[in-house]
């Protein structure tokens, strides 16, 4: 069920949720999105090409945002509108990482579209730049 | 060598069809913690008003990539994918992307600037279904990373 438009209000917080990222997480990824980009699975080819370690898909994060908003909204489909920008890469030692995922409501329309503001962080760095979703509310 | 500017302003013939199914979206939504019901009950996904289950938000990534790799992947772009970074997306959705869907990706180079030595390639990728109706509208800029 979709969120009713009178249960909204802007300035309401969503999050935050941690979200859990393991090398599993993107191996599962790659094989869904199709993007094998070693990168993102290999240690040691991650590091040869000057990146600390293996990091996340910049798509997966947006994908797990995407997730949080999705859940707010109460139908996946109601996602309407999202862009972002990726500012920052994140990190997935072997044993794992977390993203911390909010956002808020910036705008409501007549028509029951909502505006939301998305934030993520790894580490205490934000890994999504203005990320911003468009949802349709009942 | 730098990226070829010439390309900017070219389409590329469209891509496909990507045939789009159940287990392929409970992938995806799996991948990306989604757990919404649209994604793999089809009773959940009708009881919302969808012929089928639905696609995750991002999901059109997988066919929006695949519409432009005939670009990317094209000697004369002279793209080294290895200095190449996603810079932004984004995604403009005319109808949720339902299992059964037939689609096609038909990409833009819309532009390709050089600054501070990297190269911003824009790209526009307009997913259509089997009867041509728009689906997904998705833009996304990468970054060619500068050779040092």
């Amino acid at each position: 069920m979709a969120r009713s438009r009178h249960d909204v209000s802007v300035g309401e917080q969503i999050g935050p949720v941690t979200v859990p990222v393991g090398r599993d997480t993107l191996v599962a990824y790659a094989n869904a999105s199709g993007d094998q980009n070693p990168i993102h699975q290999d240690e040691e080819f991650a590091r040869s090409v000057g990146l600390p370690d293996v990091i996340a898909h910049g798509m997966w994060t947006m994908g797990a945002a995407s997730t949080v908003v999705a859940d707010w909204v109460g139908d996946a489909g109601r996602v309407e509108q999202f862009r972002t920008r990726f500012t920052s890469m994140v990190v997935v030692p072997r044993d794992g990482a977390e993203v911390e995922i909010s956002a808020a409501v910036k705008g409501l329309d007549d028509d029951g579209r909502a505006t939301l503001h998305v934030t993520a962080t790894a580490e205490g760095t934000k890994v999504l730049g203005r990320c911003v979703a468009v949802v349709r509310l009942d | 060598m730098s990226v070829n500017t010439e390309f900017a302003g070219r389409t590329l013939p469209p891509a496909g069809p990507f045939a789009v199914d159940a287990a392929l979206i409970a992938q995806f939504a799996a991948a990306v913690g989604a757990t919404d019901p649209v994604h793999t009950d089809a009773e959940a996904a009708r009881a919302a008003g969808y012929p089928d289950v639905i696609a995750p938000p991002t999901m059109a990534v997988r066919f929006e990539q695949q519409s432009q790799a005939a670009y990317i992947e094209d000697p004369d772009a002279r793209i080294d994918f290895s200095r190449v970074v996603h810079g932004e997306q984004s995604y403009t959705h005319h109808r949720p992307i339902v299992a059964g869907d037939e689609l096609t990706g038909t990409t833009t180079v819309t532009s390709i600037r050089e600054a501070g030595g990297h190269s911003m390639i824009t790209l526009t990728t307009e997913l259509t279904d089997a009867g041509s109706a728009p689906v997904c509208t998705a833009v996304s800029t990468i970054v060619v990373r500068g050779g040092e």
